[in-house]
C-alpha cells in the first residue's frame, strides 16, 4: 500500500512540474497561437543557466539570471522571428519552432557535451518522510512552487488589466486591439510568462532524483505537450489537471513496470503519456478543458 | 519558361541522374541512395502538408512500418529473428501497403483533427512505433535492429554478388550502382505521381480541404475522406522511402526513425516550398546530403573539429545549418525555395498579366521531370510557345487557393 502511495505522490509531484511546463504551451498558445516546439530548450536553457553560474554567483542569484535569461530568449524569439514570418499561419510558426529549436538544442547540446551538470539546488539529495512514505524533497518543493506560481497567474489572469487584457486578446485579437490593448505587449508577456514557467521546471527537472543538466531534459520536456493537449489547447487550468494525470499514469505504469511487461512491453511508461493523449483527441479533440471550435457557415 | 523549355530541363537532369554512377565515387553514390529514399519520403509529405494542409510529425514512424515490414518480410528466419522469405519485389509493394493501411487506421484520428493538432497527434505515433519496434523483438531485432536483404529481381541481385561483374562504359557496377538505377527509377515515377496527384481532381479537393474546410464541404468533397486519402498516400510513400532506406543502409534500426528524423522531413519540405514536389526534391538532397558531405570533408574545413573534441562537429554544424536555414526560409523567402525560383522565373520571363498571383499559388507546378502543367485547365496547348507564365493558366483557380 505505502509502496502504491509513494508511486501515487510521486506521480502527482512530477505532474505539477509538467503542468508548469503545459501552462508554458498553453499561454503561448493563447497569447499568440504558436506551438512552441523551442518550449523543450527553454527549459534546458534555464536549468543550463542555472547549472553554470551557480558555481560562481550562488544558486538563487543563478536561478534570478534563468528566469531573466529564459523570459528574454521567449521575447526575442516572438518579436524577431514569430512577428516577422513571412506567411503567418499556426502551421508555419509551429514549423518555424522546430528550426528554432534545432538551433537553441544543438547548441545547448554542444556547451553541455557529455557531463552531467548539477545545478546545486540547496535542497540537496535530502529526503522528506510521511509516516512510510518517502520523497525527495525536490519535489516536495516543487509542488509547493508550483502551487504559488499557479495561485500567482490566477491572480494575473483574474485580478490585473494585463491579464484580463491578455485573456481578452486571446479571445478575439482585432476587438481587443480596438479596445486599446496592445497585443504586441500581451504576446510579450505570454512569452515572458511562459520563459519562467519553464526555467522554474527546468531547475526541478533537473536537481533530486534527476542527476543534474543533460540533454535529454528537453525531451522529457516532451511529455509536457500531452499533458497540455490532454488539458486543452487553450487553458491553463486544463495544463494542471493534464499534467497531474500524465504524472500519475506514467508514475503508475513505470512503478508497476514490472506486472505490466508481459503486456505493454518495457519501457511503457515513456510512452503511456503520448497513448493517453491520442485516445483523448480522439474522443475530445478540444481537450478535457478546451473551449471547443464553433464552426458557423 | 515555356512548358517545353521546362520538359528539356527535366529530361536533361534526368540523363545526368542517369549518367552519375559513371563518374561518382562510393562516398557520393551512397549519399545519393540516401538522398533519393528521402525525397520519396519528402515528396509524401507536401502531399499531406503542402497539399492538403494536414500537419504531420509523425512521418518517421510510417518510413519505420515501411522499413520493418520490408526487412521481415523478405527476411530470412534466423535464431534471433524472424522473417518471410518473401521476394524483395513483394516485400517493397508490402511496405507501402502496409504502411497506407497504417495510415488508414490512424485516418479516424486524422480526420477529427486540424493543423497542429494533428501534427500534435501524430508526435504520439513516432513514440508508440519506437515503442513497438522495441519490444517486438522476434520481428524487428529490437534496439539493435535487424539487417535487410538485398534487392533483387528475376535473378539479378541489386548487391556486389550475382552476376559477381558487371560493367558499363569501363565502369564495375557494383550493389551501389545497381541500387542507384532502381532508386532514381521509383524516385521519378513517385514524383510523376505526386504531380499529376497534385493536379488531378483529388489533388485540388485536397488543396480546397487546406484553404477552408467549411468552403470545401459545401463544395461537395468529403472533409473527412480527403483527409483520410492525403494520409494514406503520403503514409504509402512514406513506407517507401523507408524501405529504401533500409536497403540503402543494409540495416534497420530504430534510431533511424526517431522524432528527428520527422522534423528532418518536414525541413525538407519547408526548405523546398510547401507543396511543391521538386522543391520537396531539392530539400531533401539538401538536408540529407549535407551533414555526411561536413562529415566527409571535414579533414579539409579549417573551421570543423573531429566529433567529441568540444569544437563544432560536422554533425553539430550542419544541424545549426539548417536549423538557421529553416528559419531564414519561414521568415525572409516567402514559398520556400520553389516560391524563390517561380519568382525569379517570373522576372526573367517579364512578368505576366498575372501579376503576383504565382507567389503563393502551390498550384503552380516547379521544375522537374514532375512539374507538368495542370491537364485540368486544358486551355493551352503546352507545346504553343505563348511565353506566358504558367500562373497565367491557373489563375482562376489561384484566387481561392491564396489565403
Amino acid at each position: 500500500m505505502s509502496y502504491f502511495l509513494t508511486q501515487v505522490l510521486n506521480g502527482l509531484s512530477y505532474g505539477l512540474v509538467l503542468s508548469l511546463i503545459a501552462a508554458g504551451f498553453a499561454i503561448v498558445f493563447t497569447s499568440t497561437g504558436v506551438l512552441n516546439f523551442a518550449h523543450g530548450s527553454i527549459v534546458l536553457l534555464g536549468a543550463y543557466l542555472v547549472a553554470v553560474l551557480h558555481p560562481t554567483i550562488g544558486f538563487w542569484p543563478a536561478m534570478l539570471v534563468a528566469l531573466f535569461g529564459a523570459a528574454l530568449v521567449g521575447v526575442l524569439i516572438n518579436a524577431l522571428l514569430v512577428r516577422n514570418l513571412a506567411d503567418p499561419t499556426p502551421g508555419a510558426a509551429a514549423i518555424l519552432m522546430l528550426g528554432v529549436d534545432i538551433v537553441l538544442l544543438t547548441e545547448l547540446t554542444r556547451r553541455i557535451g557529455n557531463q552531467v551538470l548539477p545545478v546545486g539546488a540547496p535542497w540537496g539529495a535530502s529526503v522528506v518522510r510521511f509516516g512510510e512514505i518517502a520523497l525527495p524533497t525536490g519535489r516536495v518543493v516543487a509542488a509547493g512552487v508550483t502551487v504559488v506560481a499557479f495561485a500567482a497567474l490566477w491572480y494575473l489572469f483574474s485580478r490585473t488589466d494585463l491579464g484580463v487584457g491578455m485573456r481578452a486578446a486571446a479571445a478575439d485579437g482585432p476587438t481587443a486591439s480596438l479596445m486599446g490593448i496592445r497585443l504586441s505587449r500581451t504576446a510579450a508577456t505570454g512569452w515572458a510568462l511562459a520563459g519562467v514557467l519553464a526555467a522554474v521546471a527546468g531547475v526541478f527537472l533537473t536537481s533530486f532524483p534527476s542527476p543534474g543538466v543533460a540533454p535529454t531534459i528537453a525531451l522529457s520536456a516532451f511529455a509536457a505537450i500531452p499533458a497540455w493537449v490532454l488539458g486543452g489547447f487553450d487553458s491553463v487550468p486544463g495544463a494542471v489537471v493534464g499534467g497531474l494525470l500524465i504524472g500519475l499514469t506514467s508514475a503508475l505504469v513505470t512503478g508497476y513496470e514490472g506486472d505490466l511487461e508481459h503486456v505493454l512491453g518495457a519501457g511503457f511508461g515513456e510512452v503511456a503519456p503520448y497513448v493517453v493523449m491520442i485516445v483523448v483527441l480522439l474522443v475530445r479533440p478540444s481537450g478535457l478543458m478546451g473551449s471547443k471550435e464553433a464552426v458557423r457557415v | 519558361m515555356s512548358d517545353l523549355l521546362r520538359r528539356l530541363g527535366g529530361l536533361a537532369l534526368l540523363v545526368v541522374a542517369l549518367a552519375l554512377p559513371l563518374v561518382l565515387n562510393d562516398f557520393w553514390l551512397q549519399t545519393g541512395l540516401f538522398v533519393m529514399a528521402a525525397a520519396i519520403g519528402a515528396v509524401g509529405l507536401t502531399l499531406l502538408v503542402g497539399v492538403a494542409g494536414q500537419l504531420s510529425l509523425g512521418h518517421a514512424a510510417f518510413a519505420a512500418i515501411g522499413a520493418y515490414v520490408y526487412a521481415w518480410s523478405t527476411g530470412e528466419t534466423t535464431t534471433s529473428v524472424t522473417g518471410g522469405g518473401l521476394p524483395p519485389l513483394l516485400g517493397l509493394a508490402l511496405a507501402a501497403l502496409v504502411a497506407a493501411g497504417v495510415g488508414a487506421a490512424f485516418s479516424p484520428v486524422a480526420g477529427r483533427l486540424r493543423g497542429i493538432y494533428l501534427g500534435l497527434a501524430t508526435l504520439g505515433l513516432v513514440f508508440i512505433v519506437r515503442h513497438l519496434l522495441l519490444n517486438l523483438t522476434d520481428w524487428t531485432g529490437g534496439f539493435t535492429g535487424r539487417s535487410v536483404e538485398s534487392f533483387a529481381l528475376g535473378g539479378f541481385s541489386f548487391s556486389n554478388r550475382d552476376p559477381d561483374y558487371l560493367a558499363v562504359g569501363g565502369v564495375e557496377f557494383e550493389g551501389l550502382h545497381r541500387l542507384w538505377y532502381l532508386f532514381l527509377l521509383l524516385a521519378v515515377v513517385a514524383c510523376w505521381l505526386a504531380g499529376n496527384l497534385r493536379a488531378s481532381r483529388t489533388g485540388r479537393a485536397w488543396a480546397n480541404v487546406r484553404d477552408s474546410e467549411t468552403a470545401a464541404a459545401a463544395m461537395g468533397i468529403g472533409v473527412a475522406r480527403a483527409k483520410a486519402a492525403a494520409f494514406v498516400v503520403s503514409s504509402a510513400y512514406a513506407g517507401t522511402a523507408g524501405a529504401m532506406l533500409a536497403l540503402a543502409y543494409g540495416r534497420v534500426a530504430p534510431d533511424v526513425f526517431s522524432l528527428t528524423a520527422s522534423v528532418d522531413f518536414l525541413v525538407m519540405i519547408v526548405l523546398g516550398g510547401l507543396g511543391s514536389v521538386a522543391g520537396a526534391v531539392v530539400g531533401a538532397l539538401f538536408v540529407t546530403a549535407l551533414p555526411l558531405v561536413l562529415a566527409e570533408y571535414s579533414s579539409a574545413l579549417p573551421f570543423l573539429a573531429a566529433p567529441g573534441s568540444g569544437g563544432l562537429d560536422p554533425s553539430t554544424a550542419s544541424r545549426i545549418v539548417y536549423g538557421v536555414a529553416i528559419i531564414a526560409v519561414l521568415v525572409f523567402l516567402r514559398g520556400g525555395l520553389a516560391g524563390a525560383g517561380r519568382r525569379l522565373r517570373h522576372r526573367l520571363g517579364g512578368g505576366g498579366p498575372s501579376g503576383d498571383a504565382g507567389t503563393t499559388d502551390p498550384d503552380t507546378p516547379g521544375p522537374g521531370p514532375a512539374g507538368r502543367t495542370a491537364p485540368a485547365s486544358g486551355t493551352t496547348d503546352p507545346s504553343t510557345p505563348d511565353g506566358s507564365h504558367p500562373a497565367a493558366v491557373t489563375h482562376p483557380r489561384s484566387k481561392e487557393t491564396t489565403r
